[in-house]
C-alpha cells in the first residue's frame, strides 16, 4: 500500500519534470527569430501580409501565448511532437524509429557497465592489495581521462581495423540481407564497440564506487557476525555483503543514467549508429527546431522513467526505505 | 573435571606502527561444561580478542595467533581448517556481539538471519528453520513471535535486536556462548532483562557461558567464576564469591570498588566510590617484562618494574600474578 503511493507520487514528480521540459521546449521555441509563416514565406519567395496573416491564423500563431501553450500541451499528448520539414515527416515517428537503437545502446552498457563494475570492485574489495585491486584504480584513471570519442577511435583502430574483429560502424551489415536471428546476431556484433565505448566510463565509475562500498561493508559489524555464524565464504560476500554495497552502486545508476543519454550521442556520431544521437546531430547542423526539441522531449522521457525503475529497484534491495518514507526525491 | 574449551598459554600479536604487540600475552583458562566465567577488564585489556582468537576470526592482517592452544573438547581449534572452523562458529561455539544496532544485517528479516544459521548447520528445511526460529523467538520473550520473524532489524528496538542476537546464537545449541559485553549498549531495565534471559535460555540449551563484561556488578549478577584481565594478561582468577570477598590482586580490587553496591559496608577511609588512577597502557607497552599495572597501583615496589609478576596458587581455584598480594584478610569494605 505505501508502496503504492510512494510510487504514485514519484511518478507524479516524474511528471511534474517532464511538463518543465514541454513549458522550456515552448519558450525555445518561441524565442527562436522567425516562425512557420516566415520559413514558407521564405521557401516561396515571399508572401503578402494577408496571405501570412492567414497562415499564422491557420496555425494558431495569433492566439494568446498560454493558450498556445495549452495547445501545444494537448498535442504532445497526443504523441504529436510537430512536423519536421526537413525529413518531411512528423517528428514523433522520425523519433520512434531511431529510439529503438538508442535504447539498445543505452540499456545494454548501463548493464554491462553495472555488471563489469562491480564484479571488478567486489574482486578488488577482498583483495586491497591485490592486482584487480590496482587494476581498478588504473581503469578508473583512464576511464576518467579518456573522452568518449577517443576510447571509440581506439577501440575501432584496435578491434575493427587491426585485429579486423568488429565492423566499424552502422547497425547492420547493409551488404546482406538478414531476417529474425541472424538479423539479431548480426546486430549484436555492431552492437560490442561501441557498447563497450559507452560503457568504459561507467565500468571505471562503478567499479571504483563498488570497491569502496564493499571494503566499507566488508568491516562491518553484520558482516562479522554472518562469519561469526559460521556461514560460508561465498554466503558471507555475496548474500550479507553484497547486498548492501549494492545500495551508492544503485543509486549512482540512477543519478549518471542522463550522463549515458548523452554519452550516447556521442557513440553513436563515432560509431555512425543510427540512433537518436545522430538524429539530434543532424538536426541541429540542418537547424531543424521541431526535431532538436522532440529529441530533447523524449530523452527527459527516457530519464525520468529510468530514474523511476531505479528508486522502485532501490526500494526493493533497502527495505528501510520501503517504511521509513523518506522526503528527498 | 574435564574443560570443555580450554586455553592455553595464547598468544595473540598484533603488527602494529610500533612494532608488534601482544595483545593477548600467554592467557590460559578452561571453562566447564555448563559453566558460566566472566572475562573482566577495563576497556582495551583484549576480552575482545581473547573471544575473536577462540571464534577463529582474528582480523589478519594485523593480527595473529603467535602461539598456544584453543581446545574444544579435546580439539585443538588452531589447527582446525577453515572449513572445520566454519562448521564449529555458530554451531559449537556461537557469539552475541556489543553492538545490538548493527551487529544485524539491515537488508535480511530477521527470521531469515535466524534460519539460515538452522539451514547451514543443522541441515533443516526452510520451512522446519522456519518453525524453529519462531520458536527462538518465542523463547528469547519476543512478543508475537509469528509476526515479528518478518520484521527487519530496523524495525526493534536495540533491546529486541539483541534478543534476536540470542535467539540467533543459541539456534543451534552450541556448547558455548560468548557474550561479548551484550548489555553494554542498552538501557540498564533492559540489561537486566537480558541478563536473566541469558541465564535461563543458557540453562534450557545446557550452554557454557563466556561473559564478557568491564562490570564487577554484572559479574556477581551472572558468573560463577571470573577471569580478571590487564593489558592482555590474565591476572587474577577464581570463584566469584572467592573474588569478590578476598580479591587478592590490587587490580581486582580497584574493579571491585568501583561498583559501590558491592561493597558491604561504606566506611571512612573508603569512600563511596573508587576509581583506579590513569589508565590501560597503549598496545605499544603490552609485554613489557615487569608489572603493566605498575604505574597505577598502590603497592607498587621495584620489583615490579622488573620481573614480570609470578602467579601464586591461592587455593586450588583462585591464583593471582602479583609481586605484593593483598592481604587476604583485608576485606574490600573493611
Ligand atoms: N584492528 C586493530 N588494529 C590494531 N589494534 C587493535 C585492533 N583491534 C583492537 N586493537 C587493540 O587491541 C587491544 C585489545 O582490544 P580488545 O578489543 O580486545 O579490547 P577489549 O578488552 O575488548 O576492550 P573493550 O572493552 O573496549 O571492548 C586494544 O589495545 C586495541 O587498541
Ligand atoms: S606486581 Fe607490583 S605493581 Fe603489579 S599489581 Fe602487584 S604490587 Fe602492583
Ligand atoms: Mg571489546
Amino acid at each position: 500500500m505505501q508502496f503504492l503511493v510512494i510510487t504514485l507520487k514519484r511518478c507524479g514528480l516524474g511528471l511534474g519534470l517532464l511538463l518543465a521540459v514541454l513549458v522550456l521546449n515552448f519558450l525555445l521555441m518561441h524565442l527562436a527569430p522567425g516562425d512557420v509563416a516566415d520559413s514558407i514565406a521564405q521557401d516561396a519567395g515571399g508572401l503578402d501580409a494577408e496571405v501570412m496573416a492567414q497562415i499564422r491564423k491557420d496555425y494558431g500563431l495569433d492566439l494568446p501565448l498560454w493558450e498556445q501553450m495549452l495547445k501545444y500541451f494537448y498535442s504532445v499528448a497526443q504523441l504529436d511532437l510537430g512536423y519536421s520539414f526537413y525529413y518531411n515527416q512528423p517528428v514523433t515517428t522520425l523519433i520512434l524509429e531511431k529510439l529503438p537503437a538508442t535504447l539498445l545502446l543505452i540499456i545494454s552498457a548501463q548493464v554491462v557497465s553495472i555488471l563489469v563494475g562491480v564484479v571488478l570492485g567486489v574482486i578488488a574489495a577482498r583483495k586491497p592489495n591485490g592486482v584487480t585491486s590496482h587494476f581498478v584504480t588504473i581503469l578508473s584513471l583512464v576511464g576518467y581521462a579518456a573522452p568518449v570519442f577517443w576510447t571509440g577511435i581506439m577501440l575501432i583502430i584496435l578491434f575493427a581495423s587491426m585485429i579486423p574483429l568488429f565492423p566499424i560502424g552502422n547497425m547492420v551489415d547493409v551488404s546482406v540481407e538478414r531476417t529474425g536471428f541472424a538479423y539479431m546476431v548480426d546486430v549484436l556484433h555492431h552492437l560490442v564497440l561501441p557498447m563497450l565505448t559507452l560503457a568504459s566510463i561507467f565500468i571505471a565509475l562503478y567499479s571504483r564506487l563498488a570497491r569502496a562500498s564493499m571494503l566499507d561493508v566488508l568491516g562491518s559489524d553484520y558482516v562479522r557476525t554472518a562469519q561469526a555464524k559460521g556461514l560460508s565464504e561465498f554466503q558471507v560476500v555475496f548474500k550479507h555483503a553484497l547486498r548492501n554495497a549494492l545500495l551508492p552502486v544503485v543509486t549512482t545508476a540512477g543519478l549518471v543514467f542522463s550522463g549515458i543519454v548523452s554519452g550516447a550521442v556521442l557513440v553513436e556520431t563515432v560509431f555512425s549508429w543510427p540512433g537518436l544521437g545522430t538524429l539530434a546531430v543532424q538536426a541541429i547542423v540542418a537547424r531543424d527546431t521541431p526535431t532538436i526539441l522532440g529529441i530533447l522531449f523524449f530523452s527527459s522521457l527516457v530519464v525520468v522513467v529510468a530514474n523511476l525503475l531505479t528508486d522502485m529497484l532501490y526500494r526493493i534491495i533497502d527495505p528501510r526505505i520501503k517504511t521509513a518514507e523518506t522526503s528527498e526525491i | 573435571m574435564t574443560a570443555l574449551l580450554s586455553v592455553k598459554n595464547l598468544t595473540v600479536e598484533f603488527t602494529t606502527r610500533d612494532g608488534i604487540a601482544p595483545v593477548i600475552d600467554d592467557l590460559s583458562f578452561d571453562l566447564a561444561p555448563g559453566e558460566t566465567l566472566s572475562l573482566v577488564g577495563e576497556s582495551g585489556c583484549g576480552k575482545s580478542m581473547t573471544a575473536l582468537a577462540i571464534m577463529g576470526l582474528i582480523p589478519s592482517p594485523p593480527g595473529r595467533v603467535a602461539s598456544g592452544s584453543i581446545s574444544l573438547a579435546g580439539e585443538n581449534l588452531l589447527q582446525a581448517g577453515d572449513t572445520r572452523m566454519r562448521a564449529v562458529r555458530g554451531n559449537d561455539i556461537s557469539m552475541v556481539f556489543q553492538e545490538p544496532m548493527t551487529s544485524l544485517n539491515p537488508v535480511f528479516t530477521v527470521g531469515e538471519q535466524i534460519s539460515e544459521t538452522l539451514r547451514r548447520h543443522q541441515g533443516l528445511t526452510r520451512r522446519q528453520a522456519k518453525a524453529l526460529s519462531i520458536e527462538m523467538l518465542d523463547a528469547v520473550q519476543i512478543p508475537l513471535p509469528t509476526r515479528r520473524i518478518n520484521d527487519y532489524p530496523h524495525q526493534l528496538s536495540g533491546g529486541m535486536r539483541q534478543r534476536v542476537m540470542i535467539a540467533m546464537a543459541l539456534a543451534c545449541r552450541p556448547k558455548v556462548l560468548i557474550a561479548d559485553e551484550p548489555t553494554t549498549a542498552l538501557d540498564v531495565t533492559v540489561q537486566a532483562q537480558i541478563f536473566d534471559l541469558m541465564r535461563a535460555v543458557g540453562k534450557e540449551t545446557e550452554a557454557a557461558i563466556i561473559l564478557i563484561t568491564h562490570d564487577m556488578g554484572s559479574v556477581a549478577e551472572m558468573a560463577e567464576r571470573v577471569v580478571v584481565m590487564y593489558a592482555g594478561r590474565k591476572i587474577e582468577e577464581g570463584c566469584v564469591d572467592d573474588i569478590l570477598a578476598r580479591p587478592r590482586h590490587p587490580y581486582t580490587r580497584g574493579l571491585i570498588a568501583c561498583v559501590p553496591h558491592l561493597l558491604e559496608t561504606v566506611s571512612a577511609e573508603r569512600p563511596y566510590l573508587q576509581e583506579i588512577p590513569g589508565m590501560v597502557p597503549p598496545l605499544s607497552d603490552f609485554g613489557f617484562m615487569g608489572c603493566l599495572f605498575a604505574p597505577r597501583c598502590d603497592r607498587v615496589e621495584t620489583r615490579c618494574w622488573q620481573e614480570k609478576p609470578k602467579v601464586t596458587q591461592i587455593t586450588p581455584s583462585q591464583s593471582a600474578a602479583c609481586w605484593n598480594l593483598q592481604e587476604a584478610k583485608v576485606r574490600v569494605d573493611a
